[in-house]
């Protein structure tokens, strides 16, 4: 739904469906529309049967790698004798994705409750739910959420009266993307430098503080509370194109169109429909060029690309993208790519943890270069030193920022490269058309 | 301002961001605070897992993170300054020298740059006389910085005053938004 | 690693067996294959940053991190493929970009990885065309400069702090390009272990101030040795430069010292230069000592001992060798030493290595061989013994007492003032110019060889030493310290069995030394 908060028609809105409605942010409220029996019904289930929910369900992760949160979670193995952690990722930096940022704004206890049944499911009685610094609005609804939880009996020492500890604590970031890095996000959270850690070990042997963890996207988990209601078989149903892909998922719309805001389709929606229909097309006298549909560290879609993609895990891949976390940015034909390309490259300079070398110097220097060209100092040469660089910086770090940020200059230029000869050959950007790919 | 002889050898421009013109430096953690303190630590294992709170603290304190902070929260947190000093610099909402009353923290990256971004760094720029990104006005009222994403791309521009969110602002809409800041 | 289970793999075709657990780069040492890297050292906990160490294995999807990744059986490595090859390359293009290529002034010039690597394998121009960063350099207190436009944020030094110092004074600052080492403003790099930094740094960017712009690397020479500088008996390399000592540095040995020397030690090398030096033998005439040949003044000294006791006051610095030479000239007589004392300095991230409280290198040898430890170093000297004084200045020794000496022999490198009643003074050379064992404070027996020549007519001390037992009509016919060794090894049953052979260059416990568990899992050609 676009903003002002009212669905389209063509939104199937589970997890959305109370934005905009400031009561859902209270307990009361929240229990009025239903809060909290799901949390209820899982307490009276076993963990593990919960997982197979889930499993069943189809749930894939929805912070960008889309690892199915069934199995997730069974990695828990329980009666180890560690204390297991449940940590929420909503350290939500993606340029373009703004859709956590959405649901703890309004459904802060939807949240809440999505970590108590995490937790529960995996053994852990600690959740701890990652907020980014700058959230300082959704972090103050949670902050309140847990405090009115605590005082229901909701969470705590005996949550619901189970005889189940469960704790869920806010921790705010300080201004870093790379936190929302899983492992980046639990160095954080113990109180060091957000630098990605070497995997294997993977979260579940070695995480937070050196025990057993799961950690999850806000997303992710709030749609456990629905699966656990409805079904796996109701969850399931919910999907328009590939049988991998299932359920609803939020995106988040920004950039050039005419309602960008927070959008809940079934998977498969195709991306044409939803971005002339529900997002309401260009702005007056423009023409769509380009578009980021997953977040910033995916490939650049082509307007013909993005038209035939189906809105899933696999349809995003099959359209020379990535579903990612769901951020779309949609660039029109007033917007020189070069400046967007380099843009995006200054982001990923500027938060690179600096810890491999690719990366930390990789980023830095495709921003200057991009600037040079697109300040008109470019040569001919700098495009293939560009994708040489981006090709050092793909696949060998430690964690994908630097992939992600060679992916939109890789894919920018092959695209786009036209644009980027123009400046190089000292004319001024004027709108063009994208390379047909 | 009165304009000062001495000062005028200093560059008058600016409010300072000397950190030593701040005066003596008061411990943070101390009665309420301190069982804030204790209180967060009941939710880690670890004490160190207290630090970005505790740095959190010191800031809504004393309004920035002073070198003398960094020692106090290693000290209490059983770190050393130097560890403490390298995750305050990893982090960028940590202010390591004081900044205006009114910290202004504009979105430029790339969703926000192509609905405009820039012109409202400019408007904000110039309305609060900070002259420059990073600099603070010569009241002391304003300092004002581009930042990257701030996770409101669908609002463009978003901009934070201090920990106040302010979506979908405009070059037009600067002088109203500073006009109603107290 | 007794019970580890063997993991059979290929690397760069050779077939290669290691204990489970070994990462890739640790298994290729073994098959003689060194993987470049940065960010690894066998001393450190693991960082996987540099990325330099990216190796191509068969069926991964990416090239993998050779310093972090665990063999398995069957695996296919290769380091020299054209794909390992050109990540290496890139990493190496990365890694210069930003750097300012100042080698010329560059004290880590010719003993510098990226350097090395570069020549190696490197590209021959770069494409990088921007502007460079700079950072000024920066003094971190206790011996080290920090040069940031050199540093290729390896992480070493931090880790080192922080994970074998437990003192973490060194940081990571900033992020990104922007990132460089750091330290909190008034805290220097005090930490007595410190200057370890400085070896770690695979580049110029930590740079000992005692050693600044004294030397080229190439200009060295080096010399396998112990540091005589406290008990510990940590392995060292002497480095010379023109028959000068100009730097210690560590050699590794997972038994003493693993990959680390203390700064005391690294810096205490200027008495081994000393140039206020005995370079003559003398005997004394009537207008006091005059210069004699070698034959005079040791046949001298054989009449002054003979058919007398003696007594030895000997130095803790002096060799096994010679202890054992100086105790067969005793005749009856007896033997003392003293040891300068400090305070004890562990690293604690090192099982039992520290700067020991004694500082001489061969307590335990002395004392061994019978020498008694004692404050009171004429304590024992009997009326009308002869006096021997072998390395020992005798400062603050109350002079009074010599003079219960039938007669003064000093043996020595440089001239005490109580040679003034000497009869004889022998010139020796000292721990730097000779060859010798010393055995340390757990028992273990370690050679060290000469590093520089010693000046004048001065010769050996167990050289001396031998002839002097020779004119005395005593069986003695050593050409090599290794002689005396075998012969010290044959009549003490603490050291039976050891040879030099034996001992090699790591050393081996005396038969009674308490037994000690390795310190760190050293890696071959580490």
């Amino acid at each position: 739904m676009g903003y002002p908060h009212h669905p389209n028609p063509r939104e199937t809105t589970v997890l959305s469906k109370h934005f905009g409605e400031a009561d859902a942010r209270t307990l009361d409220g929240w229990k009025k529309r239903g809060g909290y029996k799901a949390l209820e019904k899982a307490l009276g289930m076993q963990p593990a049967d919960i997982v197979n929910v889930v499993k069943e369900s189809g749930l894939r992760g929805r912070g960008g790698a889309g690892f199915p949160t069934g199995m997730k979670w069974s990695f828990m193995k329980p009666g180890d004798g560690k204390p297991h952690y449940l940590c929420c990722n909503a350290d939500e930096s993606e340029p373009g994705t703004f859709k956590d940022r959405e649901l703890m704004r309004w459904t802060p206890h939807a949240l809440v409750e999505g970590c108590a049944i995490g937790a529960y499911a995996i053994g852990a009685e600690t959740a701890y739910v990652y907020i980014r610094g700058e959230f300082t609005e959704p972090l103050h609804w949670m902050e309140q959420a847990v405090k009115e939880a605590y005082a229901a009996g909701i969470i705590g020492k005996n949550a619901m009266g189970s005889g189940k500890r469960i704790d869920v604590h806010v921790h705010k970031g300080a201004g870093a993307y790379i936190c929302g890095e899983e492992t980046a996000l639990m160095e954080s959270l113990e109180g060091r430098r957000g630098n990605p850690r070497i995997k294997p070990p993977f979260p579940a042997v070695s995480g937070v503080f050196g025990m057993p963890t799961t950690i999850n996207n806000v997303e992710t988990l709030i749609a456990a509370a629905p699966i656990l209601m409805n079904g796996a078989e109701w969850y399931k149903k919910m999907s328009l194109s590939n049988p991998k892909s299932t359920g609803t998922k939020l995106f988040s719309v920004c950039g050039n169109v005419q309602r960008p805001g927070t959008y809940e389709v079934v998977m498969g929606f195709p991306f044409k429909e939803f971005l002339y229909d529900l997002c309401g097309g260009p702005l007056h006298g423009r023409k769509f060029k380009a578009v980021i549909p997953g977040g910033a560290s995916v490939p650049i879609q082509t307007m013909e690309e993005a038209e035939a993609t189906l809105m899933d895990y696999e349809g995003f891949v099959a359209g020379g993208s990535m579903l990612g976390s769901g951020g779309v940015i949609v660039i029109d034909d007033a917007q020189p790519m070069v400046t967007v390309i380099a843009r995006l490259a200054r982001f990923f300079a500027h938060e690179s943890c600096g810890q491999c070398t690719q990366c930390r110097e990789g980023t830095a220097w495709t921003t200057k270069i991009l600037e040079r060209i697109r300040d008109g100092e470019g040569t001919v040469e700098d495009l293939d030193t560009l994708l040489d660089i981006g090709e050092q910086m793909t696949g060998k770090t430690i964690c994908v920022l630097s992939d992600s940020c060679a992916v939109p200059v890789i894919s920018g230029i092959k695209k786009f490269r036209g644009e980027f000869e123009a400046l190089i050959q000292g004319r001024r950007f004027h709108p063009v058309t994208a390379a047909v790919a | 301002m009165t304009p000062d002889l001495v000062g005028d050898l200093e560059s008058p421009d600016y409010a300072s961001h000397d950190r030593a013109a701040h005066g003596p430096y008061t411990p943070v953690f101390t009665g309420d605070v301190k069982r804030e303190l204790d209180e967060l630590l009941t939710h880690y294992p670890t004490k160190m897992a207290a630090l970005l709170p505790a740095l959190w603290i010191v800031q809504r304190v004393h309004g920035w993170v002073s070198e003398e902070g960094m020692a106090e929260v290693a000290g209490l947190l059983e770190l050393t300054p130097a560890y403490v000093k390298g995750v305050v610099t990893f982090y960028t909402m940590y202010h390591q020298h004081p900044v205006g009353k009114y910290f202004i923290q504009v979105c430029t990256t790339s969703p926000c740059g192509i609905c405009g971004a820039e012109d409202v760094v400019k408007a904000l720029v110039r309305h609060t006389n900070t002259g420059e990104l990073g600099l603070t006005s010569p009241d002391g009222r304003f300092t004002v910085i581009e930042v990257e994403c701030l996770g409101a791309c669908g609002f463009a521009t978003p901009v934070m005053v201090n920990e106040e969110f302010i979506e979908s602002m405009t070059p037009d809409k600067v002088p109203e938004l500073l006009a109603r800041l107290p | 690693m007794v019970d580890a289970k063997i993991v059979n793999l290929t690397i760069e075709g050779r077939s290669v067996s290691v204990p489970e657990g070994t990462t890739i780069l640790e298994a290729a040492k073994t098959a003689g294959i060194l993987i470049p890297h940065y960010c690894y050292h066998p001393g450190l906990p693991i960082a996987g940053v540099c990325r330099m160490c990216l190796v191509e294995v068969e069926k991964a999807p990416k090239l993998a991190p050779s310093c972090a990744t665990t063999v398995a059986e069957g695996q296919v490595v290769h380091v020299h493929s054209e794909k390992s090859l050109d990540a290496r390359k890139g990493v190496l293009e990365m890694l210069l970009i930003n750097h300012p290529l100042d080698c010329p002034i560059c004290d880590q010039s010719g003993e510098c990885e990226l350097q090395d690597y570069t020549y190696q394998e490197g590209r021959e121009d770069s494409r990088y065309r921007e502007p460079k960063r700079f950072n000024p350099a920066e003094d971190f207190g206790g011996d080290v400069i920090y040069v940031p436009n050199r540093c290729i944020l390896c992480t070493r030094c931090v880790r080192f702090m922080e994970d074998v110092a437990h003192d973490p004074a060194l940081n990571v600052s900033e992020r990104g390009d922007r990132a460089l080492i750091g330290k909190f403003e008034g805290k220097d790099l005090t930490h007595p272990w410190a200057a370890n930094v400085v070896d770690l740094c695979p580049v110029g960017a930590l740079l000992s101030k005692d050693f600044l712009n004294k030397a080229r690397a190439w200009e060295l020479d080096r010399t396998a040795s112990i540091c005589p500088n406290c008990t510990q008996g940590c392995n060292v390399t002497m480095e010379t430069r023109e028959n000068q000592v100009v730097r210690m540095r560590p050699r590794p040995n997972e038994n003493v010292n693993a990959f680390f020397m203390c700064d005391w030690g690294r810096l205490n090398y200027r008495w081994m230069n000393e140039k206020n030096r005995a370079e003559h033998p003398m005997v004394r005439a009537k207008n006091g000592l005059v210069a004699a040949s070698w034959e005079d003044a040791i046949s001298a000294t054989a009449r002054a001992l003979n058919g007398k006791k003696v007594f030895v006051v000997a130095s803790p610095m002096l060799s096994n060798e010679s202890l054992f030479l100086l105790t067969q000239i005793m005749q009856g007589g007896g033997g003392a030493f003293r040891v300068t004392e400090g305070e004890e300095a562990p690293l604690p991230g090192v099982e039992d290595l520290a700067l020991r409280r004694e500082r001489a290198a061969n307590v335990y040898g002395a004392e061994k061989l019978g020498f008694k430890k004692t404050r009171d170093l004429l304590g024992g000297l009997g009326q009308g013994d002869v006096l021997v004084i072998a390395g020992e200045d005798l400062a603050g020794i109350d002079a009074s007492a010599v003079s219960r000496a039938g007669d003064v022999i000093v043996i020595s490198s440089v001239l005490p003032e109580a040679a003034g009643k000497a009869s004889v003074v022998l010139p020796i050379a000292n721990f730097s110019e000779e060859e010798g064992t010393v055995t340390n404070l757990r028992g273990r027996v370690q050679r060290f060889t000469q590093a520089k020549q010693a000046p004048g007519e001065t010769r050996p001390s167990w050289l001396v030493l031998g002839d002097l037992l020779g004119a005395m009509g005593k069986q003695a016919n050593f050409f090599l310290p290794s002689e005396v060794f075998a012969k010290l090894a044959s009549s003490n049953s603490a050291f039976t069995g050891l040879s030099y052979d034996s001992l090699g260059f790591k050393g081996l416990p005396l038969v009674d030394a308490p037994a000690t568990a390795p310190k760190a899992p050293i890696a071959v050609g580490a």
